[in-house]
């Protein structure tokens, strides 16, 4: 049996470190609420429950093949409530997962996916540099869901946003306007959005994203977005008689 | 052949016994939500009938309407492979199915959610129930059309039937838009229907499939999120992997390719697709087409979900022009059945919106394509001569 006594790191359970500090210019406080934030979710009971650091969520990771990532990290980090790993992570970490969830078939019933869901969202609520950084470029697919209800609208094809897709991205887009009406279904019948929204539906959306905090996480993540939504969004609700 | 030697294919495993549904690990929500209902918490929006009864995964039940289903779009299908939401129509009015393709439907916004985190639970859950709400006025019922939608929702079920705060706030801002607060009593996918009804697309099948060679890709969010959710059958796989999308390919008479990375993910990311693609192309062809083609070497890969099919597809032209081993074209579930019942390939399959060569599928399926498309341009003159305003589902199955 050995006499030497396990590292530091792995005694002062919670709040110990193991990682080096990357980020010494947060007080330690500000991160620690940050996971309090993370923790105080109603799903968070749900993804964790600790980790036998067994691995077979990397080994179902696709990230993990592509980049430094690793679910184990996240979960392992979540369970010793290392607060210095775990602000690196929110940081440096989430942005990298695909959301697949296909780490959700680990034995421990964890969700590291769902684990970085909560870490993302706390990051982008306290507009955390490394969130804005990450939506960067991000902006304009923010603006199209929430102002039209729908993410993906045919005339977002464009050879010079989709370059890899080959030449068929130009010929859609010459051809969009009457590839759109050779469409059988009434309701496909646009170039700006997926569908056609009603302008009632619209209207109940809009009312959504006010009255669920929605738009003071994009002000943190985003000021100018949030100008520009928050204008869209005013137009229409005045027009139909609501005050903001 | 497979290359890999840890690799079992799941015909040379002995099968497993029929799980029973009262040993399953997790409770049953429907029971929580009826509950919920008796207190006079929500409303659970029944299945109409006439429905299909199918297996989950531990043995339950799940009930698949037949029609009276209400479509819940999906954004990239709409948006981008418009030819996917068509031919699931197609497939409804072929059966004569009443249903509606409503105008009043939002995106559940979780593609937005999972790639940027600008939304947050409360805000999640009322965008669903705002669906819910105004499919539950038309007294038709949910058929969702995308799987991330479908397996957000069943999260977002999940969380409401657990946590009181939640239905709280949900049903407050339900309240401002003078609705109720409803849940579906299954959250269903159009690839559950095209299962249930896989026999009777299989006796309506004009084309012969039995020299085709499809790989499946099943995607992550149709059965790794709410796992018990998804269909499940002892004749498929030996019940050890999801039935959906296997089922219509077998019953269609053609064969299935297996591969040893069926688990993995397509790629798509959801944010990586838009902003860092650079992962989308690289997994989707090195994890998954490329080890199609050395194992199995398909005609077509098949899947059931928006993201999936255009990972699939569009990630082949950048590995191809690298010369990597790709060029497999990539359908839904609700195309390849449309096709095999005989649907127009460009006014119905829409097959010109996608990048992947698919032209000697179709001649292997029999299908005349330059034909085909000479009557697709047809139909294109006649719309740019503002002779017709849009091609009708009439046009569409013009002979
Ligand atoms: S699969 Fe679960 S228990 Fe195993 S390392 Fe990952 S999170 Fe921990
Ligand atoms: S959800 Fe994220 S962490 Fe989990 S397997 Fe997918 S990419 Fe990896």
């Amino acid at each position: 049996m050995s006499t030497t006594a396990p590292p530091a790191a792995f005694t002062a359970f919670p709040g110990a470190t193991i990682s080096p500090n990357t980020y010494v210019d947060v007080a330690y406080e500000d991160k620690l609420a940050l996971w309090e934030e993370v923790k105080a979710d109603d799903r968070f009971p749900d993804y964790l429950y600790g980790c036998y650091e067994c691995g077979i969520c990397v080994a179902s990771c696709p990230s993990a093949r592509f980049y430094d990532f690793s679910p184990r990290k996240i979960a392992q980090a979540a369970a010793r409530e290392d607060i210095e790993l775990i602000y690196e992570q929110m940081n440096d970490d989430v942005w990298n997962c695909s959301q697949c969830f296909s780490c959700n078939r680990c034995p421990r019933q964890n969700s590291p996916g769902g684990l970085i869901t909560l870490l993302r969202e706390v990051a982008v609520r306290n507009g955390l540099g490394t969130a804005k950084e990450a939506l960067e470029g991000y902006g304009r697919v923010v603006y199209k869901i929430m102002t039209t209800g729908t993410q993906i609208s045919p005339d977002m094809l464009q050879p010079d946003a989709f370059p890899d897709w080959g030449p068929d991205v130009e010929k859609t887009s010459d051809n969009l306007d009457v590839w759109r009406r050779a469409l059988p279904p009434e309701t496909l019948h646009t170039t700006e959005m997926s569908w056609v929204v009603s302008e009632e539906t619209l209207i109940e959306l809009y009312l959504i994203w006010l009255h669920s905090d929605v738009m003071d996480m994009i002000a943190e993540a985003d000021e100018g977005l949030h100008m520009i939504i928050l204008d869209v969004m005013e137009e229409t609700l005045e027009d139909a008689g609501y005050e903001i | 052949m497979t290359t890999d030697t840890t690799f079992i294919p799941l015909s040379e495993i002995r099968k497993p016994p029929v799980p029973n549904p009262e040993n399953a690990p997790t409770e049953d929500i429907r029971e929580v939500l009826y509950e919920l209902e008796a207190a006079g918490e929500l409303i659970v929006q029944r299945v109409p009938e006439p429905y299909i009864e199918v297996m989950t995964k531990y043995g339950r039940t799940k009930k698949i309407p037949e029609q009276m289903t209400w479509h819940h779009k999906s954004c990239g299908q709409c948006g981008h492979i418009p030819g996917y939401s068509t031919s699931i129509f197609w497939l409804n009015r072929q059966f004569g199915m009443n249903y509606v393709d409503p105008y009043d439907q939002t995106s559940c916004t979780a593609w937005n959610y999972y790639a940027s985190a600008t939304s947050n639970a409360v805000a999640q859950a009322s965008v669903a129930s705002r669906n819910f709400a105004a499919a539950y006025a038309t007294g038709y019922f949910p058929m969702i059309h995308c799987g991330t939608s479908y397996g957000h929702y069943k999260e977002t079920r999940m969380e409401l039937a657990h946590h009181k705060d939640l239905r709280d706030k949900v049903r407050d801002i339900m309240g401002k838009l003078n609705k109720p607060l409803v849940v579906p009593e299954e959250i269903v996918h159009y690839s559950e229907w095209i299962h249930a009804m896989r026999d009777r697309i299989a006796q309506r099948q004009t084309l012969d499939f039995t020299g085709i060679v499809a790989s499946i890709h099943p995607a992550c969010h149709y059965y790794k999120l709410v796992t018990e959710d998804a269909i499940y059958d002892p004749d498929i796989y030996g019940g050890q992997r999801t039935a959906t999308v296997t089922g219509i390919v077998e019953s269609l008479g053609a064969t299935v390719g297996d591969y040893s990375t069926f688990f993995d993910c397509c790629g798509f990311g959801f944010r990586h697709i838009l902003v860092q693609r650079d992962f989308s192309r690289s997994f989707a062809t090195q994890r998954k087409i490329e080890i199609m083609k050395e194992e199995a070497n398909p005609d077509v890969v098949i899947t059931h979900d928006t993201g999936c099919v255009t990972t699939l597809d569009k990630s082949q032209f950048a590995a191809k022009a690298h010369q990597r081993n790709v060029g497999v074209p990539v359908l839904s579930d609700a195309q390849f059945a449309a096709l095999a019942m005989g649907a127009h390939p460009y006014r119905v399959v829409q097959l010109h919106w996608h990048a992947t060569d698919y032209t000697a599928l179709l001649e292997k399926m029999g299908i005349d394509w330059e034909k085909a498309w000479a009557e697709f341009e047809v139909d294109l003159g006649r719309l740019e001569r503002n002779e017709i305003e849009f091609l009708s589902w009439e046009d569409a199955d013009a002979k």
